[in-house]
């Protein structure tokens, strides 16, 4: 399959940066030269053996890769089916897999003169990664995070500032994820000779959704030698968390043309995916939309206004996803389900307990599904999940939901 | 031939440049603001520019995402924002309508019902601003095919070498956005915009009208002096925002006319 071009599912974007009818370049005039200028430099530098040397040498000796592929002994005997294997991204510098993508597009950005950088950030750990690296090369940092998600997520706030970024809480919307990326791409706007925009995911307009899911497959490409190394042979579930889905992408696209491999993204139900929209599953309770540069599966109304997100977690607190997973979706390479709140807490404090791993709340969605399916699976399935992120950022939000008082 | 060309057709014929005003449809609820519609005409409005409210107006500045918050939670739909306009026409058939807003309020519509629709409730143009030329197959040219103007915006990173591919299947008027940056921002200065008016001129016969910046009669004046018309919108939707009547607004907006006209 993986010779058959033709049926290959790695193939997208098409020059028009579309995944079968999603993705594109909805954006306003101002910005469609950059984004040209964008594409073309990164065209360059993909084929550029001297960006990826040096990829590389940053991923080694900063990032701290490759992570290593962890095998859940406790959780797998725990949930007495399937063995379950960990990816660990967890253990990379700044805590999550966001850096594997920030540091590309701060080369990027260096390559293209832009000395100011801006970020979106929700969770926060997209603006530390950012902040991080500006302050490794020396680079002006602009982050914008949801007032409400400043509030939520205060350590990564006071990390940011540390390490010499100006964060800037959003207020307009709603004050979260979405409404920080409308006033980024407003700062873009108006800075856009001397402004490069880090974005933190597999969305916006082209050539973002595949720069950043190429510089996230570090994952999936270590992972599937990983497994064939511990196992001999390829995972038959892998499986993430979405928000808008850049560590998903990272691990699935390795993996696209292995037809063995069953694919699995799971989305933040918040309380419950139902009339209520009280949660972030854009493929689940969505339809498609155009927001953000690109057309994707969205949260919104009957007159196509965009609806809030709801999720415990500020990480996956987006109404949209990226166009691949939307793409991915429809063609039915990829499963997508979701996972609530609560179930996402009985995942953190199980894999805390038993594994003496305390995960970001993201990836716990991911977790919890691994635990709704395990125990039904034959000992012998491999599942790999990819823990994207560490909880430390988290513990506040936890106490709060099981009463603690800090 | 739209409303929009008689418009600058008549114009030319008067000496005059045009006044292009921007309001919010549905604010700060549907009947004020149905009612500052009416009004525009008598002000000396040349075109009305309607806003379609959307949740994420990545392009604009907080006076107009604050002016489309109010709109919607007072419950602005996209239908009633073309019911102003069929409002409008049963009193006045000769002001053309452009409508600006962002793509995806139109595209959950349907593209085809929406243009339609448009059509049908006596809208001339659409400017929206997340579609680049490069998306030009979403919307531009089954707008045009349908007999509606698809107004471009050029903005100051538009070079040279791009802006026939802007020009291309723009119609109606092509409106340069005088400064990089949102609405209601920095102010426009006509010593600024001067040549890049001349440099768009030069490659289209289009009429070539300038946003963004222009928040007085004077600078109204002396920005529609070096181009065929203004537009000034965040400065009426400020007033409107701060709970002025529709006869107060459309006293405000008869001085910016008045300013433009004088160039």
């Amino acid at each position: 399959m993986p010779d058959d071009r033709i049926n290959s599912f790695t193939q997208g974007p098409d020059e028009t940066g579309r995944f079968g009818i999603f993705g594109g370049r909805f954006v306003s005039e101002t910005l469609m030269p950059l984004i040209l200028e964008l594409q073309e430099e990164y065209e360059k530098a993909k084929t550029d053996e001297s960006f990826w040397a040096q990829m590389d040498d940053l991923w080694e000796h900063y990032v701290g890769r490759p992570s290593p592929l962890y095998y859940a002994e406790r959780m797998t005997e725990h949930l007495g089916g399937a063995k379950i294997y960990f990816k660990r991204d967890e253990l990379n510098h700044t805590g999550a897999h966001k850096i594997n993508n920030v540091l590309g597009q701060i080369l990027l950005a260096r390559r293209m003169g832009k000395n100011r950088i801006i970020a979106e950030t929700g969770a926060g750990q997209h603006g530390v990664a950012t902040a991080t690296v500006c302050a490794k090369f020396g680079l002006k940092c602009v982050v914008y995070m949801g007032a409400h998600d400043v509030e939520r997520q205060k350590p990564n706030v006071f990390r940011m500032k540390l390490l010499g970024a100006e964060v800037i809480p959003v207020t307009s919307g709603r004050g979260t994820l979405k409404d920080a990326m409308n006033d980024a791409m407003r700062d873009w706007v108006t800075n856009v000779r001397d402004t490069f925009y880090c974005i933190g995911t597999v969305a916006g307009p082209h050539p973002y959704p595949a720069m950043v899911r190429d510089f996230q497959s570090i994952i999936g490409t270590e992972a599937k030698a990983q497994m064939l190394k511990a196992e001999g042979r390829l995972p038959d579930i892998i499986t993430a968390a979405i928000g808008g889905g850049s560590n998903a992408m990272g691990l699935f696209y390795p993996f696209l043309d292995d037809p063995s491999v069953r694919i699995i993204g799971v989305e933040a139900g918040g309380k419950g995916v139902d009339e209520t929209m009280q949660h972030c599953a854009s493929l689940t309770g969505g339809r498609p939309g155009v927001l953000h540069g690109n057309r994707t599966y969205l949260l919104q109304d009957d007159d196509g206004q965009i609806l809030e997100g709801f999720s415990i977690s500020a990480g996956l607190d987006y109404p949209g996803i990226g166009p691949e997973h939307a793409w991915l979706h429809d063609t039915g390479r990829a499963e997508y389900v979701s996972i609530t709140d609560k179930e996402a807490l009985e995942a953190f404090k199980l894999c805390t307990e038993l594994e003496g791993i305390i995960p970001a709340l993201e990836p716990c969605h991911a977790l919890a599904h691994v635990m709704k399916i395990a125990p039904d699976l034959p000992a012998e399935t491999l599942i790999c999940m990819n823990m994207c992120g560490r909880g430390d950022k988290d513990i506040f939000t936890v106490a709060k939901h099981l009463g603690v008082e800090l | 031939m739209t409303r929009i060309d008689s418009c600058f057709e008549r114009l030319r014929g008067e000496g005059k440049k045009a006044f292009v005003a921007y309001v919010m449809a549905g604010d700060p609820d549907y009947e004020r603001s149905r009612d500052i519609v009416l009004k525009l005409p008598e002000a000396g409005v040349d075109i009305i520019e309607l806003g379609l409210p959307f949740t994420d107006p990545m392009a604009d500045g907080p006076t107009i995402q604050r002016a489309g918050q109010r709109a919607l939670e007072n419950g602005q739909t996209l239908e009633k924002t073309l019911q102003i306009v069929r409002e409008l026409r049963k009193q006045d058939d000769r002001t053309p309508v452009v409508m600006m807003g962002y793509y995806n309020p139109i595209y959950s519509r349907g593209v085809d019902r929406f243009l339609a629709e448009a059509k049908e409730a006596g809208i001339d143009g659409l400017i929206i601003v997340d579609l680049p030329p490069e998306e030009d197959d979403e919307l531009c040219l089954p707008a045009q095919e349908a007999g509606l103007n698809f107004i471009r915006l050029a903005t100051p990173t538009t070079d040279s070498k791009r802006l026939p591919a802007v020009l291309k299947n723009t119609s109606g008027f092509v409106y340069y956005v005088s400064i990089t940056g949102i609405t209601g921002a920095a102010a426009a200065e006509a010593v600024d915009v001067a040549p890049d008016v001349a440099r768009i001129k030069e490659a289209t016969d289009l009429p070539v009208v300038v946003g963004f910046g222009i928040r007085s009669p004077e600078a109204a004046e002396s920005i529609a002096a070096v181009a065929d018309g203004c537009v000034v919108g965040s400065a009426i939707v400020s007033e409107i925002g701060a709970g002025k009547s529709a006869d107060e607004v459309a006293a405000f907006v008869a001085t910016l006319a008045e300013g433009a006209h004088r160039a």
